[in-house]
């Protein structure tokens, strides 16, 4: 029988993955792909909070969605983000982009 | 109902102040008016100060008038200021103004053209507003008060030459010098506020017989005589009184001669009843005035200089007073320190005089044959030396006799001796001075010429007083002094007839000493003095005191000022420079966390949350466990 626990379980694997991801890829579009995977890791707790938790069934749903819905907005700022920067610097790598240190 | 004149005695110390004011705010560009707004305050304190004797002596014994108002009233410290009128303050009152009175009058002599006229006139009027409510003081912090003012006139008036380097020195030393006696004081008035709640000297003579822990009034009656100790200038706080010399000579004759010097006698006498509890105290007081009189005598023998002379011998007969104060002949102690008031100020007087003649000449023997150009000045001086050397019948007589007396009866032969000896070099020194000065052989004295008459007739009156004040406690008077200013716990032996005798015999060697050796010249003065070469330069030098408390404070200050100069480089300025290096180190390590990697910082959010977590779930886990 699959419950909460499992669930939780894959929401914490697949979140542990995009930290992973983001703090050790150099390429700033692998690293908004591992924020994707992260947020994604999310909406697995809510749905999955939802329908064994909470009485009221439509809210971790409304989350999940809403969380997609800036998640989509995120990826669009932090593409054009990258896309100016790589403008400026031909580079996506993020260890290239240190100007603000000591 | 009180007489009239005694609920107007606050006026006593009122006036002088009021002249003092006047002056100083409105009357500074006009000397003449000054002089005369203060000889007119001082004249009439001196009216209002004879009415108030007029009544305290009409009863037998004494009348005392108290009169008490609350000046501070908070919780736990109810503060009196008051006037007391007893025998021992209207002498004290009496005494302050005439010789007061009498030295500004002189002063107009004296101090005639001195561009400092009229702030001298308030000075002195700023004096005898202290001094006068330092007489009538009814409590030991009203005394305070007034003693610490008479102290800043006293060093206004040291130092009116201001230009002068060694005045200014002087000032400087003698309000330092009276600063550590004076803390000593204000420990003891504090310790009788602890001890009793009251600095009332009714009060206080209440409480004290009745007073468990006597112990602890050893320390607090000798704390107390510090303050007499500074202002009366006893050893080892005597170096301060020679040199205050620097200052007119008219100030010489009344605040370090007459008045505010004897403060502190005065004050041992108003607490007495303090003192005479504490045997201790007054074997502290009889022999730091004994030793004090031998001391500035023998100073005095070989001094040069006239008002130097006549410094020593005020210090010597300050001890004499302090002495008799300690044997507890305490009429003794007053009535010399009311006869010394007189005689003393006239020797001061007379000395200004012949200052004045010579243009300042303070040397003995750049004068001589003084006496037939100055023959008031003369006859008047000598008579002041002949009171100051206890020739009978003379003042001086009187009350030293009283004081040896009291010494051989309440069994102090020690001090006897001693008084004795001082006796007979008070005699030799001053008959030095006046042989060498008034009759020696140096013609300089030829170009002098007598005082005006606001000089002379001040000494002729002080003369006067200087012959006749000692018969108030002489047979002739029945001791009538002694009868309204005495102690219970004091004594009053009667008078012995061997002691007069030999008292007097004593004086007369002195004189006819001085007269062998500096008028005869039958011993050579000059061999006298290469044979005790050692002696003389040590008596020159005044025993090297001054060079003492020099080495002292030098190795005091300069030694303190390097360990505190090692603490302020190695502690101060080390712990402030660590603090910077601190954080400067701490910056330089951590700045490189800083290292512009957008990824790094996510780790370090990441390890934070982390930390976060595991501490909330230990938290949680040790709740539930």
């Amino acid at each position: 029988m699959i419950g909460l626990p499992h669930y939780i379980l894959l929401g914490s694997v697949l979140f542990s993955i995009g930290l992973f991801g983001v703090l050790s890829r150099r390429n700033a579009v692998a690293v908004l792909m591992s924020v994707e995977l992260m947020l994604n890791a999310v909406n697995i707790n809510f749905v999955a909070a939802n329908k064994f938790i909470a009485s009221d069934a439509a809210v971790g749903q409304l989350l999940a969605i809403f969380v997609i819905v800036v998640a989509a907005c995120e990826i669009a700022v932090g593409l054009a983000l990258i896309i100016a920067v790589y403008r400026q610097r031909r580079s996506v790598d993020l260890s290239d982009f240190n100007l603000l240190k000591w | 109902m009180y007489d009239l004149i005694i609920v107007n005695a606050w006026l006593i110390p009122l006036l002088p102040f009021v002249a003092f004011a006047v002056i100083s705010l409105f009357f500074h560009r006009w000397p003449g008016i000054s002089a005369g707004i203060s000889i007119f305050s001082i004249a009439f304190s001196f009216l209002l100060a004879t009415g108030i004797a007029r009544v305290v002596f009409s009863q037998p014994g004494g009348a005392v008038y108290e009169f008490t108002t609350r000046w501070l009233d908070i919780s736990g410290l109810q503060v009196d200021m008051g006037l007391l009128l007893d025998p021992l303050s209207a002498l004290m009152l009496l005494v302050v103004t005439s010789i007061a009175a009498l030295v500004q009058i002189y002063s107009l002599g004296y101090m005639k053209d001195d561009p400092g006229f009229a702030s001298y006139y308030a000075y002195q009027s700023l004096f005898a507003a202290s001094m006068l409510g330092l007489v009538i003081a009814n409590n030991f912090g009203q005394m305070f008060v007034f003693w610490e003012l008479v102290g800043i006139c006293s060093y206004f008036l040291i130092g009116f030459w201001f230009g002068r380097d060694s005045a200014k020195n002087a000032a400087i030393k003698a309000f330092v010098t009276n600063r550590v006696g004076d803390f000593g004081f204000l420990l003891g008035i504090l310790f009788l506020q602890i001890l009793f709640g009251t600095l009332n000297f009714a009060g206080l003579a209440e409480a004290l017989p009745g007073y468990a822990n006597a112990a602890i009034l050893i320390p607090v009656a000798i704390l107390l005589f510090t303050g007499p100790m500074g202002k009366s200038a006893m050893f080892p706080l005597h170096v301060w009184l020679p040199d205050a010399m620097e200052g007119p000579t008219p100030v010489s004759a009344l605040i370090h001669a007459a008045t505010m010097v004897a403060a502190g006698v005065y004050l041992v006498a108003r607490a007495f009843f303090i003192f005479s509890s504490v045997p201790e105290a007054m074997t502290v007081i009889a022999f730091v005035g004994g030793f004090t009189a031998l001391f500035a005598a023998t100073i005095a023998l070989v001094q040069n200089d006239i008002k130097r002379i006549l410094a020593y011998s005020t210090l010597s007969q300050l001890g004499y007073m302090m002495m008799a104060m300690g044997i507890g002949a305490m009429t003794a102690g007053m009535f010399h320190l009311t006869t010394h008031a007189f005689f003393k100020s006239l020797l001061f007087l007379g000395a200004g005089s012949v200052i004045h003649a010579m243009a300042g000449e303070q040397d003995i023997w750049k004068m001589g044959n003084l006496h037939k150009k100055m023959p008031v000045t003369t006859w008047t001086f000598i008579i002041g030396a002949l009171a100051l050397s206890g020739i009978p019948p003379l003042s001086g007589f009187w009350s030293k006799d009283e004081i040896l007396l009291g010494a051989f009866a309440s069994g102090h032969y020690g001090l006897y001796i001693l008084g004795a000896f001082v006796a007979f070099l008070t005699a030799f020194y001053m008959f030095r001075l006046i042989f060498v000065a008034f009759f020696g052989k140096n013609q300089a004295g030829e170009k002098a010429h007598e005082s005006p008459g606001v000089m002379t007739v001040p000494l002729i009156i002080l003369a006067a007083a200087a012959v006749l004040v000692g018969f108030v406690n002489s047979p002739f008077m029945h001791h009538i002094f002694g009868t309204f200013i005495s102690h219970p716990a004091g004594i009053q032996p009667h008078s012995s007839n061997m002691i007069m005798v030999s008292s007097a015999l004593i004086a007369l060697a002195g004189i006819a000493m001085a007269w062998l050796i500096y008028q005869k010249e039958a011993i050579n003065h000059l061999v006298m003095r290469s044979k005790f070469k050692n002696i003389y330069e040590l008596l020159l030098n005044k025993y090297y005191i001054d060079e003492i408390y020099e080495r002292m404070g030098s190795i005091l200050v300069y030694g303190g000022a390097r360990v505190m100069y090692w603490i302020d480089i190695h502690i101060v300025n080390g712990f402030v420079d660590l603090t910077a290096r601190l954080t400067g180190k701490s910056g330089d390590t951590l700045k490189y966390t800083e290292d512009g990697q957008v990824q790094s910082y996510a780790m370090y959010m990441a390890v934070g949350v982390l930390i976060l977590i595991v501490l909330a779930t230990m938290a949680a886990v040790s709740v539930i466990v």
